[in-house]
This record gives structure tokens, sequence and C-alpha cells, in this order.
């Protein structure tokens, strides 16, 4: 059962959230919870929440969880869910010197929760949402039977990373195609825009090389509107919960699935910058307020397993909290801007103070603004790279091992910037809902020099199927050579095809 | 702030329900693969006393993503380029940025129990019956606590470091700039043991290999697969379990399991050398009465004329088979074909606690287990 919390955690929360508003993090109330181990692992399977609706794969999270922990492996060191208000959980056990370092922890997600723009979309009411969705599909459960049900959910999770990651920041759409426009209105003009003038000066005013190019283009708009979808649409499960025939009910746990899937999606993109900005508060109020003497060695031994890096491994709280500090101290010593980049000069660099103190303010700006993808384009310097031995690593067939393959700054910061776009998934669109008019549904993977992995590919292409009903298509890349992989519900077929 | 509950946990946990599910198809999935596993020897893994670990796919379910071919990683540490990263231990930790790429293995912890039930059900294999039912129990210490008190030999560095350093900056006479810690007599930690009862072996299994020449890798491999999967479905049925090696070419050495499936000598063969040397070893160490017995050889059929099958059949019959649960011959192929020792046996000794088998190739190994255990002895 979850506590309340003790008198003595009660003022600790205060003593901190004291500390944190004193240095201008700024947050949604938070509450904490209390929990024993076995709670919290619960939790921890559930996201977070601990309302989801019934799946084995939160039974499996858990499974790992609990036996991670009974084996002294790992335990879970904070968990905060982004809602308003902000819900903590900490372990019953712990000492009051980890309670200190969670709450302090916390303090920064709750404060990155509420100002990084990522997050300025999702619903801050989460824990009412997730608990509705679990509500209904209990019901499915109940009305369509536990393994259907269950056979639909893994269907719905090896499409769920097809969503458009951007969306939520861009207007995709345009009017029109969101029905606000009415395409075969009177009025709509079919013939090229011709100017009123007098005879003499008509091949002057609308010559007719405009005349042709307004034509064509009014042809290309209407091709257009006519194919469906009318750009690639890579919100795939949106255009599945559009236009796939299936039954309601399975519709609803399309749109289920999508909406946690746009839920957590900006914490898949701040990742880096999200765990980096509470690890440097965490040490920030520790060190220089929270920190009673003798509990000194226990937090420093927390706090570095917290940033630890485990040979060849990246460590996003560490990475994340490193660069933070890095353009602290560039920021505060002016060391950026044009007269920075060209001075080659490593003595002048090396002491280079202009005395700014503009750090603090930059970090403030950074953690509102930016996202992994801007963070480590924008911030991450060769010198960075070389203190923290950073490098790249490749999968090499032949030795079957994964190895170094590179220390250059313009590798691993392309490599990193790779794995963080797009959260790391492929770029797949739908391409086309009624191939050769047949109802055949063409997904298309855009090349980035990556294959997909072909055997999950192949199952994907037969849940797709499941859902849409007609034949699948999915053009990609096989061994660097384009193909288009078929499904149309009994057999596999692969193809070349020509370059789009 | 609100006082109450908002995660309102109700006595019966919905996540029990969930793993229980997951537990159901994992199991459903164990079932499945152990056949495959059990053949290309991926189920061993490391082995405790009581639970084989053994790494099973995740259930992952399919998505559209990159394979691991030209993708890129970042990482960070020491190593020039090309140096190799270790990628076992890349399960598990935050996902994300920095991530491995993905590595599938998950570990199930099995207790032997468990396993042996699943192979036992795969192949419809009879339980064993000991022969009697005693079962001794004595006690045993390990090392496994903490202590204030005890002898300075036993005294743990590390933790009465830690005390005094704890101590010392509590009190505030650590000087970071003078980094010396001196215990006092309170922070001494010493480590302790504790009595843990131990089963003591009432069975032991004997296992007999030829290492001549003719005996190659392939053909260690399947002994060291077979003799795992049998070794487990007879622990399942005893509280303890002794082992002993014992391989032979023209001449037999007793030897420690790593040296039994790894040793390779040049020399011929012959097999009257372990049954004397296996022989010798119950005679001297295992009295029947209060032993099972168990005793498994594999060879590739090859042995010298000059009438040591007749030693060999001899052997068996008067010393061998009296006193055992089990005798089991398995054949393997070599390189060099298959040898006579299989049929001659067969002819010159019949005996209900003899069982032949032969394993041709892998895919035999399962085929071969049954027969050797399939008669519940």
């Amino acid at each position: 059962m979850p506590q309340q919390l003790t008198l003595q955690l009660k003022d600790l929360q205060n003593e901190i959230e004291g500390y944190a508003r004193g240095y201008g993090l700024d947050f949604f109330d938070v509450v904490f919870e209390v929990l024993d181990w076995e709670e919290i692992n619960e939790v921890a399977a559930y996201g977070g929440y601990p309302a989801r609706y019934p799946y084995w794969r939160f039974g499996m999270e858990y499974y790992a969880l609990s036996r991670g922990y009974a084996y002294g492996l790992q335990k879970i060191y904070e968990m905060v869910i982004n809602n308003d208000p902000c819900y903590a959980y900490l372990l019953a056990a712990n000492p009051i010197v980890d309670q200190k370092l969670v709450m302090a922890h916390v303090y920064g997600h709750a404060d990155f929760f509420k100002n990084n723009y990522s997050f300025a979309h999702t619903n801050r009411r989460m824990v009412d949402e997730m608990a509705n969705h679990a509500a209904r599909i209990r019901r499915y459960v109940e009305a369509y039977g536990e393994d259907e049900v269950e056979r639909f959910l893994d269907i719905c999770i090896s499409l769920e990373n097809l969503i458009d990651y951007n969306a939520p920041y861009i207007r995709r759409r345009r009017r029109e195609e969101a029905g606000e426009i009415d395409r075969d209105h009177p009025a709509r003009r079919r013939q090229p825009r011709r100017l009123a003038a007098k005879e003499y000066m008509e091949e002057y005013i609308n010559p007719q090389e405009a005349l042709e190019a307004d034509a064509q283009r009014l042809q290309e708009e209407r091709e257009q509107e006519e194919r469906f979808p009318p750009r690639p649409e890579k919100d795939v499960l949106l255009f599945l919960l559009e236009h796939a025939p299936i039954p309601n009910w399975q519709r609803d746990i399309v749109g289920i699935v999508r909406e946690e899937a746009y839920y957590f999606a900006p914490q898949g993109r701040t990742k880096i910058m999200n765990e980096g900005w509470a690890s440097y508060w965490h040490s920030k109020i520790m060190t220089e307020r929270a920190l009673a003497d003798p509990e000194l060695i226990d937090y420093a031994d927390h706090h570095s397993g917290t940033v630890a890096t485990q040979p060849g491994r990246l460590n996003p709280y560490k990475l994340g909290l490193e660069l933070y500090r890095d353009i602290e101290v560039r920021w505060d010593k002016g060391r950026h801007g044009p007269e920075w980049e060209a001075c080659n000069d490593y003595e002048v660099r090396k002491n280079w103070d202009t005395g700014a103190g503009e750090g603090r303010e930059k970090i403030f700006q950074v953690r509102a603004l930016y996202h992994d993808v801007t963070f480590i384009d924008e911030f991450l310097t060769p010198e960075f790279c070389h203190r923290h031995k950073l490098f790249t690593y490749e999968y090499n067939e032949s030795t079957n091992e994964y190895q170094i393959s590179s220390r250059s700054f313009e590798e691993i910061k392309r490599g990193l910037l790779f794995q963080l776009t797009n959260l790391g998934q492929p770029w797949v669109y739908v391409r086309d809902g009624n191939h050769m008019n047949r109802g055949e549904l063409v997904l298309w993977h855009r090349y980035e020099g990556v294959p997909l992995r072909l055997d999950y590919a192949r199952e994907v292409l037969e849940n797709l199927q499941t859902i849409w009903k007609r034949p699948v298509h999915l053009e990609t890349y096989d061994d660097d050579r384009p193909a288009v992989m078929s499904y149309d519900g009994s057999e596999h077929t692969t193809q070349e095809r020509s370059e789009e | 702030m609100s006082g109450e509950s908002f995660s309102g946990f109700s006595s019966i946990r919905r996540i029990e329900r969930d793993r229980k599910r997951f537990d159901a198809i994992i199991r459903g999935r164990i079932k499945k693969e152990l056949r495959k596993h059990i053949t290309r020897g991926e189920l061993i893994g490391k082995r405790g006393r009581e639970i084989v670990s053994i790494p099973i796919p995740q259930i992952e379910l399919p998505q559209l993503k990159y394979g691991r071919k030209r993708l890129v990683g970042v990482g960070q540490g020491e190593g020039a380029e090309g140096t190799p990263i270790g990628v076992g231990e890349a399960e598990g930790g935050a996902r994300g940025a920095g991530d491995q790429p993905a590595h599938h293995l998950r570990e199930v912890e099995i207790s032997i129990q468990e396993l042996a039930e699943f192979l036992g059900e795969e192949l419809e294999l009879p339980r064993i019956e000991p022969r009697g039912n005693r079962t001794l129990k004595s006690r045993r210490s390990r090392y496994k606590t903490i202590r204030s008190t005890g002898p300075e030999t036993l005294r743990s560095f590390r933790r009465t470091y830690r005390e005094a350093l704890k101590r010392q900056i509590a009190s505030g006479s650590y000087d970071y700039r003078r980094p010396m810690v001196s215990p006092v007599r309170e922070d001494m930690r010493y480590r302790s043991w504790k009595e843990e009862p131990e089963p003591v072996a009432n069975a032991v299994i004997i296992y007999m290999m030829d290492v001549s020449g003719s005996m190659g890798h392939e053909q260690k491999e399947i002994v060291r697969i077979e003799s795992f999967w049998i070794d487990t479905w007879i622990r399942a049925h005893y509280h303890g379990i002794a082992n002993r090696y014992i391989v032979h070419d023209a001449v037999a050495h007793e030897v420690d399991r790593e040296t039994f499936y790894t040793t390779r000598e040049a020399g011929g063969t012959r097999i009257s050398s372990a049954y004397e040397m296996a022989a010798k070893v119950i005679a001297g160490e295992y009295d029947p009465e209060e032993w099972n017995i168990y005793c498994f050889h594999f060879s590739d059929g090859d042995n010298w004329g000059g009438g040591d099958d007749e030693k060999c059949f001899e052997l068996l019959i008067e010393r061998l088979l009296p006193t055992v649960n089990l005798f089991g011959y398995g054949q393997v192929e070599s390189r060099y074909g298959s040898g006579h020792f299989f049929e001659a046996l067969g002819e010159h000794v019949e005996d209900e606690r003899l069982v032949l088998s032969q394993i041709p190739d892998h895919e035999a190994i399962l085929d071969s287990i049954k027969d050797f255990l399939g008669k519940g002895r």
C-alpha cells in the first residue's frame, strides 16, 4: 500500500523545493508517493502510470525489473511522470540521502516537462487519459475475449513507431485536405489565371509561357488531389485509423496506441537533455545546499552510479550533464561566436575568458528551446568529444563483433544525429492507399543508407495486411538495391524496383 | 499538496495478471523452442547450484527498424580504431541515445527442476525411481555475512575503510588535503559465516569418453550437449549428485570436467581401460547400497582388436552392470565413420541396465537422450 509522506519526508520535500525555486526552476506541483519495491517495480513496468491497459508486455517489464532488483543488479532510482501535477515515487526502503537525491532530480525533470517546448503539446492530464484507455480496453477484452484483443494489440504495437514525430510542431495538412475548403466549389479556378489586358498588350501581360506553367501547376494540383493520400503520409497509424476497414473497437485501439505513442515521443526526443538537466540540478542542489556532511560518501557513491559510463557505452545522463556544464562554462567565459570560432591559437583558446557570465542564463534558454537533435547539433564540440573520449562503432560482419570505427568529430556527430533524428527510427510513409486502383497499400521507406531488418519487415507486412485486408507493399532496399516487398495475405514476394 | 493516494493499489495486483500472461507466453515459447535449443546447445548458460540461466529471446514485437549493417553507434571510452567493444552486456539500461544496437537476449533463470520438467514433457520421459530412499544431509559453513567482531584474519578491508571514512567525515576529522583514514575499534568489520544444510550427493554419474584421434571437435560437442541434458534430468530426481569424468585412448585417466571436454589425444583406443577405471572408482568410493550409479560412455566405436572387446564385455557383465542403475553407451560418428563396438556390444551383452544409442549428428541428440532415459531407471 502506498504510504503518505512521513513528516520527515514532507519537511525534506519543502526544503528541496525551496532550493529548486531558489535556483530559478519553475515546475508544476510535485506529488511524491512512497512505495515499497514491488509497487515501485509495478509502476515502473507500467511506464510510471498505475493504471494501464492489461497487456503482457508490462508483465515482461515487471518480471525483468523485479528479477533485477531481487538479485541486487538494479534499482529504480527515480520515476516521475509528465503530468500536472507531476507524480513522482520514492522507494520506502531508501535512506534519507537517497530520498534527497531523488527529490532534487525529480524537480529537475518537473522543470523540464513544464518548460521545454517539446512537451508543450502533451496532455497534462495523461494520468486520467491512461486510465480511460485502460477502461476501454478492458471493456473490449470482456466483449471480444482476451486472445482477440491481445492479438490486435500486438499488431498495433508492432506499428507504433510509424508515426510522425514532428507532427505536433508542424501543421502538415493544408486546409483543403482537412476538408475545410470545398474542392468542387464552382468558384474554384479550373483555368489558368489570365489578367485583364487590352488586346494589344495581351501577349505581354499574359505571356504564353506563364499561362502554360500555370495550367501545368493546376494540372499537378488536381492530380495530387486525386492521389490517395495526396502527399506521402508519415503518420501511418493515422492513415490506418482513418481508412482501414476495421471494426470500431479495433479502430479505437489503434487510436489509443497512437495517442500514447505521441505522448511518449517528446520524452524520446529529449532523453539526453532531460536526464542531463535533472542530473545537473540534483548535483547542484545536493552539493551546494542539501547535503549534510555525513551523507557525502553515500551521495558520491550514488551519483557516480547514475552517471557512470560502462566501457563502450554512452550514458545519456552523463552526456547531457556534461554538455550543460560545458555550455555553462563556454557562455560564462564567452567561448562562442565568430571570434572564438576563428581563433586557432591553442594558448589563447585555453585562457579565453571574456568574463561574460552568461552561462546560467544560457542553459535555461537551452532547456526551453532545444531537443536532442538540435542540442547535439549546436553544442557538441570537437574539444568535448576529445575530452570525453567519444567514438563511433560499427558492426563488423566478418568478426561478428562491434568495433570502434572512428574518433573523428564529424563521424561522431553524424552518428549521434542519425541515432536521434526521427528517434532513430526509419522514415516510412504511406505512399499509396489505392495501388493500381485495387485498394492495395504501398508504404515507402525513405532510404538513408541503412537497410531495414528484413525479417522484421516481413512480419510487419503481415500485421499491416491483417489490418488493411488487401495486399500490402513496402518499397525499401534489399542489400543496396531498390526493392519492393509484398505480402498478399498468403505469401511474401520481393521484387526489384526502379529508383524513385 | 494532496495527501490522498494517487496510485490506489488494490489488494490483487494488476501487474501480477500481466506477468502471468507473459509467463504463459514465454513458457509456451521455451517449450516450442526447446528442441531447437537443445540441438544447438544454446541453452547452456552459467550454472549455479540450483539455477540454470538460459538466454532466451526476449519477446520483441517486430517493427520496421534498422538492421545492424552499416548502422553507426556512438560510445565512450578508450581504444583505437578497430578495437572490438563488448556487446554481450549491451542489454538493459536506458534506451535511446548511446544504446548499443539492440541485443535481444535476455537471460531467464529457471530452476533445474523446471528445466527438467520441460525436458521430460518434451520427450515424454518417465520419472526415475531411485533405488532406496536414503537422503543424507549435513551442514556446511559459507562465508556470506559481515559482523563487527571477529578474528583479524577475516577482516574486510573495504567495509572497515568505509566505516572509518564515514565516521571521520561525520565527526569532521577528515581533511581532504591530508586524506588519512584510521579505523578505530568500532569501525572494524569482519566476514562471517552461516551454516546451511547441505544435501549429500546420493547419485553419481560417471562419464567416460574416447579421446583418441578420431574424436573431433564436432563429436565432443555432441557429447557435451547430451551429457548436459542427461545431467539435468538425473539431477532433478536426486537431492544431490556427483560427477566423475574419465577419458581414455589406449589408457584411461580420471580428469575434471573442463579437461574432459577439451582434451585430445592422438593414440589408439582401448575401451576396456576406461571400464576398468570406472569399476575401480565405483568399488573404491560408491557403495551400490548407498548410491545410485549411472555410467555413460561415448565413443566412435573404434576399438583395438586383440581381445579388448571381450575384455570389455567381461568387465561390464561381471563388475559394472551389477552395480549400476544404468549404463549408457552412445556411439557418435567420426570422420572415419562409425566403428563396430555398437554392434558387438549388442550381440554379446544382454542386460536391461545396458542401453545402446547411436548419435550420428546433432539432430539425433534428443532421440538418444530418450533412448537413455526412457526407461525410468
